[in-house]
């Protein structure tokens, strides 16, 4: 080992900010989100589940029902892959709890809080970082229906639109899914918890099924649950229809969410760590 | 020149349960101050208040002059901290790790590469700097750790049970480097539940017993009061232990205890046993093992509280170890 002092010679630090402004903020919430890209990348099984996860689901669902559903499947593939890519995004923002979970329980975060950093940053890493993890899924799924021939008719502009909408609900989401994270005790709790919320949610909306064919005490919740406005949205935008109601539903849903779940997020962070 | 670390009458309760009770702490700069106590003694709580991630409930303490409560942020400039858990990122290699911390520190790219680059290679890690945290060992990964709490170039590192769970030669491993740092001019806040660990380590030592400081001093210090070593006695035949007992009291005139198997006595001076062999020897005991051995932590406790080490919950609670 060799003898490279560990102390400045002088008694200052000459890196370290000597206070946190809005620029060093930002910063640290930048460098903490590259920390979430390269997890991504270094995680083989993480990037390979984001791709065969859709593969399995479009499949599935298209050759499985597609035929009961709508006498062809080529047309219920034309309904599903908004709906299919709504629901790939929204389980995803499962992960953000999972991971700010176990980063709290793998003493990651104690090491974060010690430093003098922004406190907020390594929340805002965290949920840049699974933006980038939603895009990569809307694209994923998005590929996997070129394949099999989906055609979307709104062009480029309507499936970046939709895709923009998706994320933004996934981002409103993605505070509640912080909020989880934070309240439970552990990585496993959260991922139990959140998918007792998100399977109803999702399969409770116009993503598989359109409302009008579930039973009477069904169809009303259904056409309410927000996920339903998204995927009409997009349905919209990639295939023909209303787009203005959905659309408007869309961002109203996601600031609500935002409100409810971001300073219900970061209280229980602070409250955490 | 100032103490390092200065903290008077810290209180923290979880639950009702008070894992601290009025701790007074003193850490001369430079100095190693060793932390030894059993789990849930309030070593962990000490330590995540001098690091500012509890707050106390009452007292209060100061890092390098700097209130930990009123200027977080300052004594955050000034501290590494090593906690019981390796707190690196397996996913990412190991430069990646400290580049990281480098970064958030304000270092620029170029400068953030040197001095991951400079640690990994004082920590024997140069070699493994391109792979994964998660391909480490468990000695690897506590250096990394530790590599990753010294980026800053702190003037204090908290050392939160290092050697937990390291196998004996990761362990000497990690001693070196701890005294390495002392040599730098770092001071050091360790705490451990060894006895052998504060004794090789510590400039001074502080024994924590239920949120309580029960004794202050020098590892000599402890040490005479619990005994440098432990004779220890098993006769062949236990009808003849008391015999025995009477014969060890009366060489070495301090009290044996004896569960009535094995009679035990801590001692100062090595140099009885032969006198003790002989004895045993005269009176006819045959004697079935004969040790002399350094007292362990119950033994510590024992002298100086008259009740043996044990666990309690409070540092396993969920807020109290890690929230």
């Amino acid at each position: 080992m060799s003898t490279v002092t560990t102390r400045a010679s002088s008694g200052s630090v000459p890196h370290i900010p000597q206070r946190i402004s809005p620029l060093v903020t930002v910063q640290n919430g930048l460098q903490l989100t590259w920390r979430s890209v390269l997890k991504i990348k270094a995680n083989p099984e993480e990037v390979f589940g984001l791709m065969l996860q859709p593969v399995m689901f479009v499949t599935l669902f298209v050759f499985v029902f597609g035929q009961a559903m709508m006498g062809d499947w080529q047309t219920y593939r034309d309904f599903l892959m908004p709906g299919i890519i709504a629901q790939s995004v929204i389980f995803a923002t499962m992960g953000t709890g999972f991971s700010l979970s176990q980063d709290v329980e793998k003493g990651i975060f104690d090491r974060f809080r010690s430093l003098p950093i922004a406190r907020s940053a390594p929340l805002i890493g965290a949920i840049l970082g699974d933006l980038v993890r939603y895009a990569i899924t809307v694209v994923m799924v998005l590929l996997v229906g070129l394949a099999i021939g989906f055609r979307p008719e709104g062009g480029v502009v309507g499936v970046l639109v939709a895709a923009a909408l998706i994320l933004l609900f996934a981002f409103a989401l993605c505070w509640m899914s912080a909020f989880v994270g934070m309240l439970a005790r552990t990585p496993m709790a959260v991922q139990s918890f959140a998918m007792i919320l998100l399977f109803p949610l999702t399969f409770g909306s116009s993503a598989f099924v359109a409302p009008d064919d579930m039973p009477g005490w069904l169809a009303p919740i259904a056409a309410n649950n927000p996920v339903t406005h998204v995927v009409d949205a997009m349905r919209a935008l990639m295939i023909g229809g209303d787009v203005a109601g959905p659309v408007t539903w869309t961002l109203v849903w996601s600031v609500i969410i935002t409100a409810i779940f971001f300073p219900l997020a970061v209280w229980a962070y602070r409250r955490r760590t | 020149m100032t103490d390092a670390i200065r903290a008077e009458g810290l209180v923290k309760e979880f639950k009702g349960t008070r894992a601290l009770d009025g701790v007074d702490l003193t850490a001369r700069t430079g100095a190693v101050l060793g932390v030894l106590g059993p789990n849930g003694s309030g070593k962990t709580t000490t330590v995540r208040i001098l690091s500012t991630l509890l707050r106390p409930d009452g007292g209060y303490a100061t890092v390098s002059g700097f209130d930990v409560v009123r200027q977080p942020h300052e004594v955050r400039r000034q501290i590494g901290l090593t906690g019981q858990y390796a707190a690196v990122d397996a996913e990412l290699t190991g430069t990646q790790n400290l580049v990281l911390i480098a970064r958030l520190l304000g270092f620029d790219r170029a400068q953030a590469r040197a001095r991951s680059a400079e640690l990994l290679e004082r920590f024997g890690l140069a070699d493994a700097g391109g792979r994964a945290a998660k391909t480490y060992s468990g000695g690897m990964r506590r250096r990394l750790d530790l590599a990753a709490s010294l980026v800053g170039r702190p003037a204090l590192l908290y050392l939160d049970e290092p050697t937990t769970g390291l196998d004996p030669h990761s362990r000497n491993g990690l001693w070196a480097v701890v005294r390495d740092l002392v040599g730098d001019g770092v001071t050091v806040l360790l705490t451990t539940q060894y006895l052998e660990e504060a004794d090789q380590l510590a400039d001074d030592i502080m024994v924590l017993d239920h949120g309580k400081v029960i004794s202050q001093g020098t590892p000599e210090e402890l040490k005479s009061q619990a005994g440098d070593q432990v004779l220890e006695l098993r006769t062949v035949d236990s009808a003849q232990l008391p015999l025995a007992t009477k014969i060890i009291e009366a060489v070495t005139s301090a009290p044996v205890h004896s569960d009535g198997l094995v009679a035990g006595v801590p001692v100062n001076d090595a140099s009885v046993l032969p006198e003790v062999v002989r004895r045993l020897d005269e009176q006819g005991v045959a004697v079935g093992e004969l040790s002399l051995r350094k007292p362990s932590l119950d033994e510590v406790f024992l002298a100086l509280t008259g009740h043996a080490a044990e666990a309690t919950d409070a540092d396993n609670d969920p807020e109290g170890a890690r929230p």
